[in-house]
Parts: C-alpha cells; sequence; structure tokens
C-alpha cells in the first residue's frame, strides 16, 4: 500500500514530528550571546502592508531594552491560526503571538497563555481604554494585552456617485439607501459594480444587529438568528449577489478581487475595515467613507487583537516588555496611527486625534461615530466550525442552490450541534 | 530447484548451526535492516500507533488530550459530514477510474503500434505523472476558471457559454476528476505498455491464422493476458482514488458548498481547522479499514479475472 494513506492515517501525529523539525530551531536558540534574549514574536496584521512599521515599533523597543531581541514571524490571517495551533502543539510555540478577541477566548481557556500579572514590571494599566483590557482578561488573569483595534466601515467612489448624480452615502443611509444608490451606479457593460459585501459569517453578525436580531440566545446555549431579523439579514446579503454585485463564478476566485475592483474605480460601494485606508492613499479617484447604513439599528463590526505570551516562554519578563511596549507606548500608538493601521487601544485622546489630521480620507471622523454602536462577534468553543457552517449555508443561499429560509433553518441546526 | 528443495536446505542449515552463530547471523541481518527500519519506525509505526491512540481522544492540539474511548468513532459513524465526504469520495472514484483505466488503455493500444514520433508522445502523456500535484491543480484552476479562464473562453467562440466548473457543485466533481485522470493517464498508459509488449506475438499470429477478427483477437488475446497490469493498476488507482486530496485542496477547498470535500480534506479540516486531532485521526483509520477490506476483496476476487501467464 502507498506511503500517502499512512501519512493520511497518521495525519494528526505526524504534526507533533513535522513541526518539531521545522520550527524548533528558532526555540533552541533563545539566549543568544552575551546574554541576550532572542523574543519571538508571530503575527497576522503586519504583513503585507505593514512590516515597515512594526520594524519601527521593534527598534525602537529594542533600542530601550539592548538586551532583548525581537524575531517577528508573520503569516497571512487565513494561515495564522494553523501555524499556531501546530507549533504550540509541537512544543515550538513563539514567546509572544497576536490574537484576535474570537480566538483569544479559546486558548486563555486552553492554558496555553501565560498569565501576564506575574511576569509584569512597571507600568500604569490606565494606559488602557478599560473595556479593552478587560476583554482580554479570564478569571481576573490577564491573559493578553489589547494591541489594535478595528471596525468595519462603508468606502464609496465619490467619483463615480458625482458622474452618476447620485448623492453620495450618509450617517442615516439604511439599506434601502444603499439599495437604490447601488442599482444605479452598477453598469455591467463598463464592468462597474454598485456594491461588493462579501456573503459570509462575519457580515451575517453585523447585519443581523443590524436587523435587530441576535445570534445566539441569551444563555448562549442556542442559535437565535433562524428569525424574521435573520432573514432579512440573509436576505439583504444574498441580494445584492450578481444584480449589484458579482457573482461567485464571475469572481472566479481571483485573490484580492474586491480590493482591485475598488482601486480600479470599478467598484461604487466597498464594505470593508479601516485597514484598507494606507492601501488606498494613491487611489486616482476621491473615495471617502461613512458609517455603516443600519435598518433598525446601526451597528458596526469591531475587530479587537491582543498580544499574548505562550505559557511554556522561558522569558516571561521580556515578553510582559514586549507586550507592553507594543500595546501602549507612544511609539507604537503614533506609529499605528500616522500609518493608518489599525487603532491603538490607549486611553490618552491626544494620540488618537492624531488619526484625524490625516486629509485622506475626508470623513475619518467616520471611524469612531461607528464606535459608538458596535456588534461583537459571537463566541464558542467551536468557533471556526460556526463560522464555516454559516458561511457555507448562505453562499448556497447567494447561487440561488437554497431558499434563504432554508439555508438560515440549516445553518441555525447546525450551529445548534456545534453548541450541544 | 524448486522452492520445496531451497527450504529444505535453508532447515537442514539452520538445524546445524550453533546458537551463537545464529544470533551472528541474526546481528547482519538487522544491521543490514536497520536504514529501512529506523525511517519506518521513526515515520510510519510510530505515527500510526500514535494516531490510533490520538483516535480514542478529544484533541484540540493546544489543550492536554481527553480520553473519550470510541467517542470519535460512534459520532463519525452518525455524522451526516462523514457520510457525505465518503459519498463523494466514492462519486470521484467512480468517476476516476474508469476514466484513467479506459484513457490508459486506450493510449498504450495506440502508442504500441509502429508511428513515428512513438517515443516522444510516450514521454509526453508521462510527463503530467511525475510533475507536482499543486502545479497540476494550478494549472487546471486557471484553465478552467469560470470568469477568464481558456477553456470557457474557446466554448465561447462556439457561442457556448461554459459552466463555472469549480464554482457550480454540479461541476465542481466532474473538473477534478477530469483533471485528476488528465495527470494519471500516464502511469496507467506505461503499465499497460509494459504488459501490451509482454503478449508473445506467436498468439496473435495464430490467431490471425485461424482467422480471428481484431475484435476477437483483442477480447480473447489481449485483454486476458494484459489482466495482471490491469489488475495492479485498478488496484493502485483505487487506492489513490480513496486517497484524493492534493487536487481537491487546490482546486476547491472542498467547495463549492461542500460538494467535493472528500475524506482526507475532511480529515485534515478536522485536525487543522477545527482542532479535533482525534475525530481526523479516527476517521484516518476508518479510511484505512475501508481502503484494506477493498484492497482485500480485490486480491481475493482476481482469482476470477486475472490471467497469469
Amino acid at each position: 500500500m502507498s506511503q500517502r494513506i499512512r501519512v493520511a492515517a497518521s495525519l494528526a501525529a505526524a504534526a507533533l514530528l513535522a513541526t518539531a523539525c521545522s520550527q524548533g530551531s528558532a526555540t533552541k536558540a533563545t539566549s543568544g550571546e552575551g546574554g541576550k534574549v532572542t523574543l519571538r514574536y508571530f503575527t497576522f496584521s503586519a504583513a503585507p502592508d505593514h512590516v515597515k512599521d512594526l520594524d519601527k515599533i521593534e527598534k525602537a523597543f529594542e533600542k530601550e531594552n539592548p538586551k532583548v531581541d525581537v524575531v517577528v514571524e508573520t503569516a497571512p490571517f487565513d494561515e495564522y491560526f494553523t501555524k499556531l495551533q501546530t507549533s504550540i502543539a509541537g512544543g515550538t510555540a513563539p514567546d509572544t503571538f497576536e490574537l484576535n478577541y474570537e480566538n483569544f477566548v479559546t486558548y486563555a481557556g486552553a492554558g496555553s497563555l501565560l498569565d501576564l500579572d506575574t511576569v509584569k514590571g512597571d507600568g500604569d494599566p490606565s494606559v488602557y481604554v478599560k473595556e479593552s483590557l478587560e476583554a482580554f482578561k479570564r478569571d481576573g488573569k490577564q491573559y493578553a494585552l489589547p494591541a489594535s483595534f478595528s471596525t468595519v466601515v462603508l468606502f464609496y467612489n465619490k467619483d463615480l456617485f458625482d458622474k452618476a448624480g447620485v448623492a453620495p452615502p450618509t450617517a442615516d443611509w439604511t439599506w434601502t439607501d444603499e439599495q437604490a444608490a447601488a442599482a444605479k451606479l452598477t453598469d455591467k457593460k463598463k464592468g462597474v459594480f454598485g456594491d461588493f459585501q462579501p456573503v459570509q459569517f462575519f457580515e451575517f453578525y453585523k447585519t443581523l444587529k443590524q436587523a435587530g436580531g441576535e445570534f445566539l440566545s441569551a444563555d448562549g446555549k442556542k442559535s437565535a438568528f433562524n428569525s424574521p431579523a435573520g432573514v432579512k439579514a440573509a436576505r439583504w446579503l444574498v441580494s445584492k449577489v450578481g444584480k449589484t454585485m458579482p457573482t461567485e463564478a464571475e469572481i472566479g476566485g481571483t485573490a484580492d478581487y474586491d480590493t482591485n475592483l475598488f482601486k480600479s474605480g470599478k467598484l461604487a460601494m466597498w464594505h470593508n475595515g479601516i485597514w484598507q485606508f494606507a492601501g488606498l492613499k494613491d487611489a486616482p479617484f476621491t473615495w471617502d467613507v461613512v458609517v455603516e447604513p443600519g435598518e433598525s439599528a446601526k451597528a458596526s463590526a469591531v475587530f479587537h487583537n491582543a498580544v499574548a505570551a505562550s505559557s511554556g516562554t522561558k522569558h516571561g519578563k521580556e515578553a510582559w516588555a514586549w507586550a507592553r511596549f507594543l500595546s501602549s507606548s507612544n511609539t507604537a500608538a503614533t506609529t499605528r496611527v500616522e500609518s493608518s493601521w489599525e487603532l491603538p487601544p490607549v486611553a490618552d485622546q491626544a494620540v488618537l486625534s492624531g488619526y484625524l489630521k490625516d486629509p485622506k480620507p475626508a470623513n475619518r471622523q467616520a471611524v469612531f461615530d461607528s464606535l459608538k454602536s458596535i456588534a461583537l462577534p459571537p463566541v464558542i468553543k467551536r468557533q471556526q466550525e460556526m463560522q464555516d457552517a454559516v458561511t457555507k449555508q448562505l453562499t448556497e443561499a447567494a447561487a440561488g442552490r437554497k431558499p434563504v429560509e432554508e439555508a438560515l433553518k440549516a445553518a441555525a441546526s447546525e450551529v445548534d450541534a456545534l453548541l450541544g | 530447484m524448486t522452492l520445496t528443495a531451497v527450504r529444505a536446505k535453508a532447515g537442514g542449515t539452520r538445524e546445524r548451526r550453533a546458537p551463537r552463530r545464529r544470533w551472528r547471523h541474526a546481528g547482519t541481518v538487522a544491521v543490514f535492516l536497520l536504514p529501512s527500519l529506523i525511517p519506518l519506525t521513526l515515520y510510519t509505526l510510530i505515527p500510526m500507533v500514535a494516531s490510533f491512540w490520538t483516535s480514542l481522544h478529544e484533541w484540540d492540539l493546544i489543550t492536554e488530550m481527553r480520553w473519550v474511548g470510541l467517542g470519535n468513532y460512534i459520532e463519525l459513524l452518525g455524522d451526516a459530514g462523514t457520510r457525505a465526504a465518503f459519498l463523494h469520495t466514492l462519486y470521484f472514484i467512480a468517476g476516476y477510474l474508469p476514466l484513467v483505466y479506459l484513457g490508459g488503455l486506450g493510449l498504450a493500444l495506440l502508442l504500441n503500434r509502429a508511428m513515428p514520433g512513438r517515443r516522444l508522445l510516450r514521454g509526453v502523456y508521462f510527463l503530467p505523472v511525475i510533475t507536482s500535484w499543486v502545479v497540476v491543480a494550478l494549472m487546471w484552476k486557471w484553465l478552467l476558471n469560470p470568469a477568464s479562464g481558456v477553456v470557457n473562453w474557446a466554448l465561447g467562440l462556439f457561442g457556448v457559454s461554459g459552466p463555472g466548473w469549480w464554482t457550480d457543485p454540479d461541476w465542481a466533481m466532474p473538473s477534478i476528476i477530469f483533471a485528476s485522470a488528465w495527470k494519471d493517464l500516464g502511469f496507467v498508459m506505461i503499465i499497460l505498455l509494459a504488459g501490451l509488449q509482454a503478449i508473445p506475438k506467436e498468439f496473435q499470429e495464430a490467431a490471425m491464422v485461424d482467422g480471428a477478427g481484431a475484435v476477437r483477437r483483442f477480447r480473447h488475446i489481449t485483454l486476458p493476458l494484459l489482466s495482471p497490469s490491469s489488475f495492479f493498476v485498478v488496484v493502485i488507482s483505487l487506492i489513490n482514488g480513496f486517497q484524493v486530496f492534493d487536487q481537491v485542496k487546490i482546486m476547491t477547498g472542498g467547495g463549492p458548498g461542500g460538494a467535493t470535500q472528500v475524506v482526507v480534506s475532511q480529515i485534515y479540516d478536522l485536525t487543522f481547522r477545527y482542532g479535533r486531532a482525534g475525530a481526523a485521526s479516527a476517521l484516518s483509520w476508518l479510511l484505512f479499514a475501508l481502503v484494506l477490506l477493498v484492497t482485500i476483496v480485490q486480491i481475493r476476487g482476481q482469482r476470477r479475472w486475472v490471467t497469469y501467464g
């Protein structure tokens, strides 16, 4: 019998060996010459647009802490957690790593994170926004320090609106306004689309809240999205596909299709995160942002990232110092603000006000306005399976293979099974 | 010398040999086996035992393993996702096996004739076999791209609007089957070609003298005498079919809407996407059991249709 079946049969166990081989060298070299400590940091948010900015923060940290050498490793978000998971299983976890809020819950619960209070040095906790700091506590222990947050807003190409004689979006818009404008702006002959909002879990839980619905029941033990509000939200997402937004076949799996469509001036409205600001700097047309239109309520998605240390690290104190520097130092905060990376969760409003000074996009205030009513993602133990199940059913509905009601019903029963 | 004679002689030697020499002999054998024994133990036997052990636990790779006994197996056997994965795998095999066998046989018959450029063509058809699956899958994904692929462009020239080859759930599996058969045709061709050339020319000539036509000669001489090669090809292709993964992972990622989620991609997702290494290991063993069963049945059944000599 061929060797591949055995490999397949032992995928899980092989992970133990494979990761030990591929990443082992970095752990061995944690103490360099002259008592210098090598500290590994693994991140998903830096590459590709902000590697230089992270480098700047790293250099400043090493200047202040000459005995620490920070080694940065990056991975795209899609692969990040697979790599992190296998490195932890293989005992070669990076000393420090980035975690988003959804995954923080899993990792903190699994005992993979170092209680940072046990290694902390001098440092005032009041430099952080209190809610942010609290979000990364579990059982009264600070398992990670909040490093950045970002929100999703509605980007629009003002030139396209002006040319079509359509009034540009305002903060008062509802779905109906967006729908009407998108229909007018779509010109398939010219390859211009009115709207782009991915049909997936993250857009769904948010639009659900915009429609006045809840994803989980109050006790978190059952799904609650198979409701009139859920149907409304799902229908809103699905209704764009093929009308004001390209279908999956038209996209043809092209990477960054939506980003390129917007950059080439062929997309009027685009639901995306503020981390896109830097990449749009040189777009040859006028663009701006507004808070996403709501329906019965306003709700904006917020993504929250933090820095954690591995429970197995030998350099707890250095790990804390780096996490603290990366999350709250003036250098880190201003670098994030100036490069329009993501926002630092620091209490000092003066730092954040620098964010508004950048002239592009003009309505930067929308970023702060979007924080007034936020939608946080539902978090369960089997998170990824839940996200995949919801996305899969919505995709079925978007392709017209299932009525929306049926897709939601199927998604709800799958999520219930995951909760049970 | 007959086999029994050899055995008798070997047995005789062993009896006469002193215990010490016997040990030395065993030691020599062990030393020669060592180079293959070490990797076999490290990378096959230990992982296999470990994966069985893992399959009896719940393990998310980051917490301690938790004993669940046969829980994973019981859950998988009643799980709709598992059933779908096995059905999709069988669907793949049902399309792939006939296509790759008949296609390979056709090519082998064609290239067994004297014709100009025969060697070159044999090489060309074998090229995909030695090409990495990643390259082949990316190439087919690009050719079959519903939006910008060459295939749909060419169909468009004839006024046919091509399907969403890997975005439409009805077409995704046929696309994967087609790409897989295209890649493996050369392998089947080479094996069958060797089989064809081993058939003594006298049989064909004798049948011709007896007045047998081309069809009858093919049916009563070529096919039966080719059966050992056919048997080998079918066994190997079937096992490959059960293990289909690379092309699925790259071309569709199991989608659209789970339409091409096969057993091995389910194993991959369970481990690396959902942090369920225990369930993934259990599923691996279920697949192993099925492949073993099918292979045993084939070996038992071969005497019905395989002719040696």
